[in-house]
């Protein structure tokens, strides 16, 4: 079974998680892989931390992820990429997008966001690679690509070939932003590889 | 979204395949009620022409609903999240013995873990008691296929069938494949059958008689269905499982030998006896109660089950492989690091925000009920203090009201949402006018089903395909209830919730008020032109009324030392608040609040 990998998903409900994990799904279907996606809906998703979680391989029973066993985590915020830290191991990867979402408590002024949090993920020897997927997509043209910017990072570390992934993303997202999508996937592509 | 590949097959959630397969095995009419994990179901199934589909008030209405499409000679779905059975419950016991005539399938999808839930019943105990065969898929493949199984199954035994699904079948992705579509049925036409129709104690008796009968039969099919497969491997081991345990099963023992039961009641006794005589081992894996353990057990079988699984909560490989086999746990996992906790919230622009931010300066014991609203016990409004099921906020404070006895109706509010008053409030109002309670009702209507993700319900003046429906007049209803005092109030204006909720606290008469404002997640609500607030920083006195409020898009802006005064504040002054104008949702209720003139309305952009 070590030939499934593990792909966990983790940020602030209304981030974009369910159109990244679903282009990358999508391309790894493409590729011949077997896909299983778990998320969770309702009540848990009212600005509250999610998760999705995505395993592919030759043939994939179980949708859910064993603790220790994601191989790449894509955090789209900076406390969400270290909440679900009994998730990963030494050898994960996470790619980070480098923005603060104030949790409620934070906000209103009752508790501190944690300094250099992503420390905690570094100084335990996990790989930690952050895009700045708001510059990103502001650059491309329009804000809200920043999970498609996140995808183009991730897509970096995945077995799939580019044009598998742009001809999905021309398919999948609304094609008045079509230009501004395909620049922030190229945009988050270099930014995923440093 | 689904992603087509060449075989046909499609990559689509339980949900979603459910509706698939209910469109293939050419349901005639579908009703059910929103509930987590349960609602796309019906939201995709109404996407096909061929199939009625609606949205009942209550789980109860939907399955007879059912009943009646099925004695008319169509096939019926009837869907609903673990609960909402409890509600159902009544015509599903007596739907056991009349059976129909076009199958009836019930669509229970439980909740392990009650990731969006009160609870996390096993509803495989209500196929046992209900004496109805249950189906239990895996995968979101098999959900469908099992789906069209049920029909063919329930249309030969005469019996409703069950289907349970879980949060992990009903919300996971997996690859389906495309099925024939059956050509379409002959027209329902409705045919008198007293004797199976009329549930008179004398035909009911001669039915009792039938549902044994019915059963035996069942057993006898379990023995040879292809849905309980033995799937053969190292005999030193051998597991008993069902739904999404199998999965687990199969990636913690991928050498074991496996006896998967997609049929999870009745039961096969002699396929299991032979299973049992095979294996060095039996272990019996599945989530939450001891089902299949306890049946098995009673076959005079031993085996391992809970004595090693745990009841409690979802199981996943990692938990089945460490019950069984503690020595192939893996290594040590990093231990979680402390962070402020990121709960869900109510949106910004929230309506029901401004109630609870009201209530939550009176002193009252709040008695709420299930919906989006439930999070208004979450702090800083900490302003929920009970919540027990669908439509108990009512009568539990009547209840309370009873118990502590005269002029005590001031200490109670109960609050409820219009789908969940509608749902089964309706009739506890009913019962607080019949018996003299004066404890005051707030209606918090929002216009929509939200918490399940924008569902209509007969007040929101639209049906689940978006067509105009007659919209439920709640002031009307609540009137001819025999409450005399019935208020609209916006619950945007803070300063007047406060005004008007005193008032008919106090009031030693039912009252009802119903707080009418649009869910800021409506698609009309959401297409409106971008009007935000924002906040005069030079104005405000850092006096945190508007971050009391707990407004996802309200935050708090501490001075450092002495930036107060350098920057031209009083020096007590500790911060400011800011408001994010990407989340703002024009709702103004912190602009209602605010008295130095610090929060004003933006221009339309």
């Amino acid at each position: 079974m070590s030939a499934i990998k593990n792909i966990l998903f983790s940020g602030v409900g209304g981030q974009g998680i369910l159109l990244a994990s679903e282009l990358t799904a999508a391309a790894l279907l493409q590729v011949g892989y077997d896909v299983k996606k778990s998320e969770v809906h309702g009540m848990a998703q009212r600005g509250g931390s999610v998760t999705a979680q995505l395993r592919y391989g030759e043939r994939v029973y179980s949708p859910l992820i064993d603790p220790g066993t994601a191989d790449i985590q894509m955090a789209f915020e900076m406390m969400e990429a270290v909440r679900y830290l009994p998730y990963l191991n030494q050898d994960s990867t996470v790619i980070v997008n480098t923005q603060k979402i104030l949790p409620p408590a934070v906000a209103t002024g009752q508790a501190v966001y944690p300094e250099n949090v992503l420390d905690e993920l570094v100084k335990r020897d996990i790989r930690v690679i952050g895009v700045d997927a708001f510059s990103i997509a502001k650059e491309a043209g329009e804000v809200r690509t920043a999970n498609v910017a996140l995808v183009g990072a991730l897509s970096v570390h995945l077995e799939v070939d580019v044009k598998v992934f742009e001809s999905i993303i021309e398919q999948r997202v609304p094609q008045r932003f079509l230009k501004e999508n395909m620049k922030a996937f190229a945009g988050g592509r270099e930014a995923g590889g440093r | 979204m689904t992603a087509q590949s060449p075989d046909n097959s499609t990559w689509m959630s339980g949900n979603e395949a459910i509706a698939l397969g209910a469109y293939e095995a050419g349901v005639a009419v579908a009703s059910g009620y929103p509930g987590t994990p349960s609602t796309e179901i019906m939201e995709y199934l109404s996407a096909y022409d061929t199939v009625y589909t609606e949205w009942a008030p209550n789980e109860k209405v939907g399955l007879e609903v059912a009943i009646g499409a099925s004695f008319a000679g169509g096939r019926a779905l009837a869907t609903m999240k673990h609960v909402g059975l409890n509600v159902a419950a009544d015509p599903l016991f007596t739907a056991s013995y009349t059976g129909g005539r076009g199958g009836i399938v019930v669509l229970t999808a439980d909740d392990p873990d009650m990731h969006s839930s009160q609870n996390e019943q096993d509803n495989r105990n209500y196929a046992l008691a209900a004496k109805i065969p249950m189906l239990e898929p895996s995968d979101p493949a098999e959900a469908k296929e099992f789906l069209k199984r049920a029909f063919e199954l329930g249309e030969e035994l005469d019996s409703p069938v069950l289907l349970r699904i879980t949060t992990r079948i009903a919300h996971v992705k997996g690859v389906v494949g495309r099925g024939d579509v059956l050509p379409p049925a002959e027209k329902p036409e409705i045919e008198k059958h007293p004797e199976k129709f009329v549930m008179l104690p004398a035909m009911a008796r001669r039915r009792r008689v039938y549902v044994e009968e019915r059963m035996a039969k069942c057993r006898e099919l379990a023995e040879t269905a292809d849905f309980n497969v033995i799937e053969d491997g190292d005999k030193k081991r051998g597991f008993i499982t069902s739904g999404v345990s199998y999965l687990y099963v199969k990636e913690a023992f991928p050498e074991a030998t496996v006896l998967k039961l997609g049929m999870c009641w009745p039961l096969p006794e002699q396929k299991i006896r032979d299973f049992a005589a095979s294996v060095e081992q039996l272990f019996v894996v599945e989530e939450l109660d001891p089902f299949l353990e306890t049946q098995i057990k009673a076959m005079g079988i031993d085996c391992h089950g809970k004595d090693l699984i745990p009841a409690i909560g979802e199981l996943n490989t990692a938990v089945v492989r460490k019950s069984i086999d503690p020595e192939r746990a893996p290594k040590e996992l990093f231990e979680p690091v402390e962070l402020p906790p990121r709960p869900p919230n109510m949106c910004p622009g929230c309506p029901h925000r401004g109630i609870f931010f009201t209530l939550s300066r009176m002193k009252v014991f709040v008695s709420g009920d299930i919906g989006c609203y439930t999070l208004g016990f979450l702090p800083p409004l900490n302003a929920l203090d009970s919540t027990v099921c669908m439509g108990a906020s009512i009568p539990m404070a009547h209840g309370m009201v009873k118990a502590m006895g005269d002029g005590s109706h001031d200490r109670v509010v109960s609050v409820i949402g219009d789908s969940t008053f509608v749902h089964s409030g309706i009739t506890g109002l009913i019962n607080s006018v019949y018996n003299g309670s004066a404890a005051t009702l707030i209606i918090l209507d929002n216009r929509i089903t939200a918490m399940t993700g924008q569902q209509p319900n007969p007040a929101s003046g639209s049906t689940i395909r978006g067509e105009a429906a007659q919209e439920l007049d709640l002031e009307a209803l609540c009137r001819a209830c025999g409450v005399k005092h019935v208020r609209i109030l916006d619950p945007h204006d803070v300063p007047e919730c406060r005004k008007v909720i005193r008032e008919e606290v106090e009031r030693d008469e039912m009252s009802v008020i119903i707080a009418q404002a649009p869910c800021v997640l409506l698609p009309e609500m959401k297409l409106r032109k971008p009007v935000t607030h924002y906040t005069n920083i030079d104005n405000c006195v850092g006096c945190t009324s508007c971050i009391r409020l707990g407004c996802p898009a309200i935050s708090w802006t501490p001075f450092e030392e002495g930036e107060a005064e350098a920057r031209g504040y009083k020096k007590s002054q500790k911060g400011y608040s800011r408001i994010d104008e990407v989340l703002c949702n024009d709702c103004g209720q912190c602009a209602s609040l605010c008295k130095f003139n610090a929060i004003t309305r933006g221009e339309p952009k």
